[in-house]
């Protein structure tokens, strides 16, 4: 093949990669650093700090579907639900009280959740996909309440006693055992999903994204990329319900809500979509406003949260990170 | 030399309207053909009947002597039938290096990994380098897609194809939307095609195709009125009467 002559200085742009490695090394230690200062700060609501970690990797887990495959999901919560509810019934109906071995089932469940919904939601396109998600959940939810030999029903599954992690670290009454193992958590599922993003499998997601026909045209199956994200998804989220599980010990339909999903997909929009980051920052931000706003004022909370919304919505389309990350850029002064 | 891209007696009518009628072609490894036609004479309907968007009423495609006539357009794509599109359909948001690298690890069955980094995979790099040197876009390798011009956008359409070693390459007006000042990049671009491949370009712009074509297939109404050279193409009354038209008087009288 003949060459063909470029007009412009053939300079490879290599030194101008950025050093991807590096931005996550800090991206880990600024995670690590504002978990250790919640657990300083707030000592006596750690409580609500693990709820906010196990919301974490659900709004994560709707990051990979949303963020890095463009698929719309408002049912979302059946993964984490499931995730919830497997753990919960290891625990109380089969005795599986290890904690790892219950994040574990927890994962399972979701995944398999993750399948199950997948192969429904990835039928339809945007508004038809939207529907059949709302559905999927719906559907979770009431097979959880007729199920109630397993599930407790409306009463939620409750008697789940985990035992001490590694058989040393025992859940205690002020959430410390559970905070931790909860960090722990969400920063394995962070270096993995990471790294998942960051591979030709993710790629070839973020192809689908951005023009599904290309991706058909290279030769790639988009419905089987985009069902394997799902069941990985699931098990990330499965993940959150099983922390969410194990930490406060009861299971309640409301972990399989169409609201959680709702709210879960609020917080990922507020945070920024496909960066992973935002939706921890989301979701962070989000949580404790709402406990903030709800505690100053009990009756009006709701709305100052629906106006912030609205506010970032029109003002940062991007969230919180990606609008951060632009200001960033500007301040350089290399703003494109 | 065995054919390597067979379509035989293909037909398709949208209700009582035939848009491809006994349409047969046959192509060798390294053949140049262009596929003209005016407005209307089902050059669309007939790639989307090759490529596997549009099943045929009756009728065969055959890659490499297999028939894939059953199979999507997917399972052609991995058989060796590639297109690259009228419009470019790239990934905005990715680089040509990106686009490049996702290309080569699919044709080498390894997107499906879920760890590792392509920019460690060596062979993908060689690869990738090799296709960004040949096209001329080395230099904006790490730029994102949309910030380069159009015209390099579609050698990186072009490069994509290549990246993924068709063995036959359907080229959707590769030159459509690009400024004359660029047109000569995707010419060199086309003549530095391999030359075991089969190249089968639909094309509008005529001095393209005399220039790239060393036969010309003529559509019109959904039927073949014409399979030949260039040189003769010109000539023939009934191609003159359905597409050339007055360039076709021009050219014979210069």
């Amino acid at each position: 093949m003949a060459a063909i002559e470029t007009t412009s200085a053939a300079k490879p742009e290599a030194a101008a990669r950025p050093n991807w490695l590096k931005r996550d090394l800090l991206g880990l230690a600024v995670i690590l650093a504002v978990a250790a200062i919640g657990y300083f700060l707030f000592p006596n609501n750690l409580a609500l700090l693990t709820r906010i970690l196990g919301v974490a990797l659900l709004v994560l887990s709707i990051d990979l579907v949303t963020g890095f495959c463009g698929v719309a999901t408002l049912g979302h919560a059946a993964l984490f639900g499931a995730g919830a509810y497997a753990s919960g019934i290891a625990a109380v109906h089969f005795g599986i009280t290890d904690p790892l071995l219950m994040v574990v089932v927890g994962a399972i469940g979701g995944a398999v959740a993750g399948i199950v919904s997948g192969a429904v939601i990835l039928r339809g396109h945007g508004l038809a996909q939207l529907v059949l998600s709302i559905a999927v959940v719906h559907l979770f939810h009431e097979a959880a309440n007729k199920a109630s030999v397993y599930t407790g029903g409306s009463d939620g599954l409750s008697g789940i006693s985990p035992d001490p992690i590694f058989g040393i670290f025992a859940f205690d009454l002020w959430g410390r055992t559970a905070y931790g193992f909860a960090v722990a958590l969400v920063v394995i599922a962070f270096i993995v999903l990471r790294l998942i993003t960051r591979s030709p499998f993710g790629m070839l997601c973020r192809g689908i994204k951005e023009d599904p026909i290309r991706i058909r045209a290279m030769g790639a199956s988009v419905q089987g990329t985009l069902l394997k994200m799902y069941v990985i998804s699931g098990a990330v989220a499965g993940t959150g319900g099983a922390l969410n599980a194990i930490s406060t010990q009861v299971v309640g339909l409301d972990s399989l809500s169409f609201t959680l999903s709702a709210e879960a997909l609020v917080m990922l929009v507020l945070g920024g979509t496909g960066s992973l980051y935002g939706a921890l920052i989301g979701t962070v931000s989000f949580m404790w406003f709402e406990d903030f706003v709800s505690a100053a004022n009990p009756f009006h909370w709701l709305t100052i949260v629906g106006a912030l919304l609205i506010a970032v919505v029109l003002f940062a389309p991007r969230g919180l990170y990606g609008t951060a990350l632009t200001l960033a850029d500007r301040f350089r002064g290399n703003g494109k | 030399m065995s054919p390597v891209f067979q379509v035989q007696n293909l037909n398709k009518a949208f209700g009582g309207l035939a848009v491809t009628q006994d349409v047969s072609i046959t192509m060798n490894p390294g053949d140049r053909v262009a596929l003209i036609g005016p407005n209307g004479a089902g050059k669309t309907t007939f790639v989307n009947l090759v490529t596997g968007h549009l099943d045929p009423d009756s009728g065969k495609v055959l890659l490499g002597g297999n028939d894939v006539t059953s199979l999507g357009p997917t399972p052609r794509v991995r058989q060796g039938l590639v297109r690259s599109f009228q419009v470019t359909r790239l990934f905005p948001d990715m680089t040509p290096e990106e686009h490049l690298a996702l290309a080569v690890m699919q044709r080498t069955g390894r997107t499906g990994a879920i760890f590792g980094h392509y920019q460690a995979k060596a062979d993908v790099m060689a690869e990738v380098a090799e296709l960004l040197r040949t096209l001329g876009l080395d230099h904006i390798a790490t730029r994102k897609v949309a910030e380069i011009a159009y015209g390099q956008q579609r050698l990186l359409e072009i490069a994509l194809a290549l990246a993924l070693k068709p063995k036959v390459l359907l080229l959707d007006e590769p030159a459509a939307g690009v400024p004359q000042s660029d047109t000569p990049r995707i010419e060199a671009a086309l003549a530095g095609l391999p030359s075991d491949l089969a190249v089968l370009m639909i094309e509008h712009d005529m001095d393209l195709v005399f220039r790239f074509a060393r036969r010309v297939i003529v559509l019109a109404a959904g039927a073949i009125i014409f399979d030949g050279s260039p040189q003769d193409v010109t000539r023939d009354a009934r191609v003159r009467e359905a597409y050339l038209g007055s360039y076709a008087n021009d050219r014979s009288a210069a």
